[in-house]
């Protein structure tokens, strides 16, 4: 096949990009190989910051192989010659088996000068990530590869155009690539067969979070929630309600139930305030607080924040201030207003794609799930009891022995009563550590 | 800071390591992996000999230095133990584990025992998720960690 006719294939076969934002993946390739330059590169995504997601891991353990095919199927339409794997560090199993796997190719030939005596030469280096989430989006990585710090910088120039060294640079995840092989082997009809008119082929999703079968799933685009939530999945733990699933990572948004009939796709996703992310799927049940993790995610916004522009470095850090005095029970109804304009703002005006998506978990739960946090400002209560600030321990007259164990255990010497009367516990020395409420064998204590 | 003496074949492993990567600027991530691998962490020291050795500013490497979370310029304990915050385990109760581990040790995060044996740090996603919530104790791992495990796991390492 000559390379025109490979990024032919791809185009044909719908192939859209896996790292997050769905890019036509034959039309980035077409664009790389149009851009003249004496040096390209190559380079392999394989950051996978969004925590909780993991199949970029499984696939660079389990095959490394067709990653490496695909980029030197890469290099042969674009005419590069090097390719650049940035692989996060916590991965030592897969960084030993990617370098296996790369002395393994070159041995057999596969990668290195005059490959099969066609003149094509291609080698593939590892670049190593150092913990840092920001580094997942495209120009801070390129940035972290060339020692910098890993600050993103405005679109365009992209990647295609001006890159790595500023050449021109191809950029796909790594279940992209891992994509390419196959539907070179059966065909842009074959792939293009399974799938959503928008969106082809399988996705790999990694469930996790209050779900019997946790792990990684790989279903046909298109099929719903539903599906994968209680078919797949099993169900909620212990027969608990389902509340809601976090779709996309840090960067997407909580569905709930009505949306778990929607056929899961890159546009259907975003058309419902979430995104697809990199295909990390949280089930979180009736015991979450969404306040709280709407203010979990904005913890990690804050910290991953590389600083770079005002709105994500400081408007997170309101934001995230906000969301903690709520769950405090010291906000107000106008704070919830304030909220939704200030993750507006940080929308708009962020500079890379970390700050333009923050605001989606605080967004999609205000959406969602209004009362809950009008449960919090209005009448200082957390429905699902999980902020610490806004519940009370009290000890039910009628039902304590007065055996003093709770007293004893207290760390703050919250708990008084005489010996065989019942006990009371006073609810401004309290510190909520839950400690009495465990050790009551006479179930004399509750939370409210 | 006190001056720290930083022992001379360990500084010309460094040396030699920056030989290897050409004294290349755009090498330094990989230099540092590599230095943070000889120390253990990154003290000035360290940084001055990388910066003269690559022809960069100290700020620079200072910069990369505390930009990426997995570089260090604390020792980290004997038995350093990292807990899980990423989403899966956060929502599998994470946190309180890591409350667990901070009472009873009596550290914070990113504090490391006065005797040097252990040290407390959290760490986003192992990629275990299926395991939540994930503690790791050097290269071991722990999964369904839950807080009345801790005691035990701290006990291995007494
Ligand atoms: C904050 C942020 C983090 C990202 N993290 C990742 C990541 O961990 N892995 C990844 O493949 N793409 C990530 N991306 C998307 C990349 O910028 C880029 O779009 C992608 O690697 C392109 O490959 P694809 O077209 O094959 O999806 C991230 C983007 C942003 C804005
Ligand atoms: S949006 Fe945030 S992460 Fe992106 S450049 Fe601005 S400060 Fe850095
Ligand atoms: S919850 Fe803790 S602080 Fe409060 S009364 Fe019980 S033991 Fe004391
Ligand atoms: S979130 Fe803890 S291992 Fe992935």
């Amino acid at each position: 096949m000559t390379p025109e006719e490979v990024i032919d294939e791809i185009k044909r076969s719908g192939l859209r990009g896996r790292g997050g934002g769905g890019f036509p993946t034959g039309l980035k390739w077409e664009l790389t190989r149009k851009v003249k330059a004496e040096q390209k590169y190559v380079v392999c995504n394989a950051d996978e910051g969004d925590p909780g997601a993991f199949m970029d891991r499984s696939i660079l353990e389990g095959d490394p192989h067709t990653v490496l095919e695909a980029m030197a199927i890469n290099g042969y339409c674009t005419e590069a010659s090097k390719g650049l794997i940035y692989i996060r560090a916590e991965y030592p199993l897969a960084i030993e088996r990617l370098k296996i796997a790369i002395d393994q190719a070159r041995e057999y030939g596969l990668l290195g000068d005059d490959i099969f005596g066609t003149g094509f030469s291609f080698d593939i280096e590892l670049r190593y990530g150092a913990g840092a989430f920001v580094c997942g989006e495209e120009t801070a990585l390129i940035h972290s590869m060339e020692g910098l710090r890993g600050e993103p910088t405005v679109k365009p120039p992209f990647p295609s155009e001006s890159g790595y060294k500023g050449a021109p640079t191809n950029v796909n995840n790594v279940e992209t690539y891992a994509s390419v092989p196959v539907i070179l082997l059966k065909g842009a009809d074959w792939f293009s067969s399974i799938g959503t008119e928008k969106s082809k082929g399988t996705k790999v999703f990694a469930l996790a979070g209050k779900v019997n079968n946790v792990g990684l799933v790989e279903v046909p685009m298109g099929t719903t929630l539903r599906e994968v939530i209680f078919d797949i999945g099993g169900g909620i733990k212990g027969g608990k309600k389902f509340k809601a699933v976090q779709t996309g990572g840090p960067s997407g948004g909580c569905l709930t139930e009505k949306h778990l009939d929607i056929p899961i796709d890159y546009d259907n996703l975003i058309a419902s305030g979430s995104m697809m992310g990199s295909g990390g799927m949280i089930v979180m049940d009736e015991d979450d607080c969404m306040v709280s993790v709407a203010k979990f995610y904005l913890d990690f916004t804050v910290e991953e924040s590389c600083g770079k522009c005002a709105p994500c470095r400081i408007g997170n850090k309101r934001l995230y201030e906000m969301l903690d005095t709520i769950t405090q029970g010291k906000g107000t109804v106008e704070d919830l207003s304030k909220l939704r304009n200030l993750a507006n703002v940080i929308k708009d005006t962020s500079l890379c794609g970390l700050g333009q998506t923050s605001p989606n978990p605080v967004l999609s739960t205000m959406d969602n799930f209004y009362d809950e946090y009008l449960a919090h400002v209005k009448d200082h209560k957390c429905p699902s009891g999980q902020c610490k600030a806004l519940m009370s321990y009290i000890i039910k007259e009628d039902a304590c022995v007065g055996c003093t164990l709770c007293a004893r255990v207290c760390p703050v010497d919250a708990i008084s009563g005489e010996k065989k009367m019942p006990h009371v516990i006073d609810q401004s020395i309290c510190i909520k550590c839950g400690a009495c409420f465990e050790k009551c064998k006479f179930d004399a204590i509750f939370i409210e | 800071m006190a001056d720290i003496k930083l022992p001379a074949n360990k500084v010309q492993e460094l040396r030699d390591i920056c030989a290897k990567f050409n004294h290349e600027k755009g090498e330094l991530i990989n230099v540092l992996h590599a230095a943070q691998g000889i120390f253990g962490y990154l003290p000035a020291e360290v940084q001055d000999i990388v910066a003269e050795e690559l022809n960069v500013s100290v700020a620079h490497v200072y910069g990369v230095v505390t930009f990426y979370s997995f570089f260090t310029m604390t020792p980290k304990g004997k038995y350093p133990i990292s807990i899980c915050m990423g989403t899966a385990c956060y929502v599998r109760g994470a946190e309180k584990v890591l409350d667990e581990f901070k009472r009873l040790l009596d550290l914070k995060v990113g504090e490391t025992s006065a005797n040097g044996d252990f040290s407390i740090s959290c760490l986003r996603c192992v990629g275990a998720c299926g395991l939540a919530p994930v503690v790791t104790v050097g290269e071991k791992v722990y999964g369904r960690v839950a807080p009345e495990d801790v005691k035990g796991i701290i006990a291995e390492y007494k």
